[in-house]
């Protein structure tokens, strides 16, 4: 089992959390506790989603990123965006105007993550083909899912698809051609805008890596300030120059999208599934085999994928829409001949190809009582006799989420049975 | 430890209720997760087995450090030929339960396939017993 902690970037601000216990009941992998009023985190279990960011009202869970102004440690300064960023802003705001702002604010080169969608894709299809024995793949696209199959579906790490995502394959696609054009390596800063906190713990401890591909993280909520308030300074009469933006396919745009992977799968059966307790409930059925002749999952965290995530500035449907027409254009200039597909790229094809796996993924369950089965076993039985005398009203006031929860704190060692307001109120 | 589950005639909505429950218990018990797969596949389809095929039952499972032992006992009709049964494709369902996706024949085959040791005892008119032993 992979015992190296996790990082998370999300934090909670002791000193304002009010120990409402929201959080906790929001928590599909039941990481966070209220201890001496406070929440806290337990890291093993936690799995980046944001769940618990969304319904804090005091707004005391908040993200870790990186200094905006550490871009500025690097002479060539990378903005690694998500194609979703783009999907924020109204419709009269170019993408290319969006692209000159970076500029502005200080990046040199812009990037979207989805410019090696096609080579991911390949590979992707390629490992299906070598693989014929392991079924249903699942996609690694989406760092929550790989961490929520980690902790508590480790029977199915075996399933899920060692391929580097577009953010690793596009930042290490940029990296070479940028020393190619004879930058020195340690003058390069590539600096992604994330739209969740998954990514950001992605890039922090890489699964199946030793080392990240990116040097920093910024949480888009923050950059989208940054360039809106450039447009407004701008003012209406706006002219832009038009700046040549990548050449991102409308797979690219669309890969972000709940079915954006599916839909450039070669599986014959697939699924794409959105939302984390719609995917849990859907992996305990993989994991019972009651889901025959399935041959691909497409699984992300949030609600409508990407524009769902828990940094995004808008409203996800009217999002996704903007993400749509966008692809649209593309697919239309595609067809006529207008845009072809990015040639630099395709020239780095054979060395990112060579350079697509990850290292293995292995499983980290939250699950486990005890290594030993004898003293796991002593340790459940324990646990169903403080069941029994628990209320099981699951009111979450003793701290933890659910009676069942509680019981096994106990015998864990991490609360007591006075804790219960219940049993307390008997005495 | 000792864990037991009732199953209903004709129940198909809580079919996997046990074995998803059983599965829940191994996980906590750092059982390796292929063998974790290996019970629930097989209790799955006993659970399916006294679900569909027979008038419902018991689910029995006593679990040990080094294994565990699974008793589906249902409440007839019993099979007549258990040899003939426990080869694939061999089935007695009829068309209304093939319809719905069970009954192709390969419920005792597959279990066997995934334990260590199997053992069917039935009697036509009393019940079917199916008693599976999995090693961790």
């Amino acid at each position: 089992m992979d015992k190296t902690p996790f990082f998370h970037a999300l934090t909670i601000d002791q000193e304002t959390c009010i120990g409402c216990s929201h959080c906790m009941k929001a928590c599909p992998t039941e990481a966070l506790r209220v201890r001496n009023g406070k929440a806290i985190l337990q890291p093993d279990r936690c799995i980046d989603c944001g769940n618990c960011f969304k319904v804090c009202p005091t707004k005391s869970i908040y993200i870790k990123q990186d200094d905006f102004d550490d871009i500025f440690n690097y002479a060539c300064r990378v903005a690694l965006v998500p194609s979703v960023f783009m999907g924020q802003f109204p419709n009269d705001i170019t993408v290319s105007r969006i692209y000159q702002i970076l500029k502005e604010i200080g990046f040199t080169y812009i990037i979207e993550t989805e410019a090696t969608v096609p080579i991911y894709t390949e590979a992707k299809n390629r490992y299906a083909a070598e693989h014929p024995d392991i079924r249903p793949l699942i996609s690694t696209y989406c760092p929550a899912i790989v961490r929520l199959i980690q902790v508590k579906f480790p029977g199915l790490t075996d399933n899920l698809i060692p391929i580097k995502a577009p953010i690793d394959l596009t930042a290490m696609y940029i990296r070479r051609k940028l020393e190619k054009e004879d930058w020195n390596p340690e003058d390069i800063g590539i600096f992604y805008i994330t739209p969740c906190a998954a990514k950001i713990a992605a890039v922090k401890t890489p699964v199946g890596e030793d080392k990240s591909l990116v040097d920093g993280v910024i949480n888009m909520d923050s950059l989208y300030n940054r360039v809106f308030k450039r447009i407004k300074e701008q003012g209406h009469g706006f002219k832009e120059q038009k700046l040549p933006v990548s050449q991102l396919s409308a797979d690219g745009v669309l890969t972000a999208l709940t079915n954006g992977e599916r839909r450039l799968s070669n599986a014959k059966h697939s699924y794409s599934i959105d939302e984390i307790h719609n995917v849990i409930e859907f992996l305990e059925k993989v994991e019972n085999d009651e889901v025959e002749n399935v041959d691909f999952l497409e699984l992300r965290a949030c609600d409508q994928s990407c524009p769902g995530g828990i940094l995004t500035c808008d409203n996800r449907f009217m999002m996704c829409e903007r993400i749509f027409a966008r692809a649209r254009k593309i697919a239309e200039r595609e067809r006529n001949g207008e845009q072809t597909k990015d040639h630099e790229i395709e020239a780095e094809r054979n060395f990112l190809a060579r350079n697509v796996k990850v290292g293995e993924i292995k499983p980290r369950s939250m699950l486990v009582l005890d290594e030993d089965i004898t003293q796991a076993l002593a340790k459940m039985q324990r646990i169903n006799q403080l069941r029994a005398k628990l209320p099981q009203r699951d009111c979450g006031v003793c701290g933890a989420p659910t009676c069942d929860a509680l019981a096994r704190d106990i015998v864990m060692g991490e609360a007591e049975l006075s804790d219960c307001i219940f049993l307390k109120n008997k005495d | 430890m000792h864990l037991e589950y009732q199953v209903f005639e004709a129940d198909f909505v809580n079919a996997g209720a046990a074995s998803s429950s059983i599965k829940k218990t191994l996980k906590q018990l750092n059982v390796n997760p292929q063998i974790v797969k290996r019970v629930v596949v097989a209790l799955y389809e006993a659970e399916v087995n006294a679900i569909a095929h027979a008038y419902g039952g018991m689910i029995y499972a006593d679990i040990e450090a080094d294994k565990i032992i699974v008793k589906v006992v249902d409440k007839g009709p019993g099979i007549p030929d258990i040899e003939w049964a426990m080869q694939e494709g061999n089935s007695t369902a009829s068309p209304e339960v093939r319809n719905m996706g069970f009954g192709a024949g390969m419920g005792l085959p597959n279990i066997r396939k995934n334990v260590d040791r199997l053992d069917v005892q039935s009697t036509v008119g009393v019940g079917t017993t199916v008693e599976m032993e999995v090693h961790f």
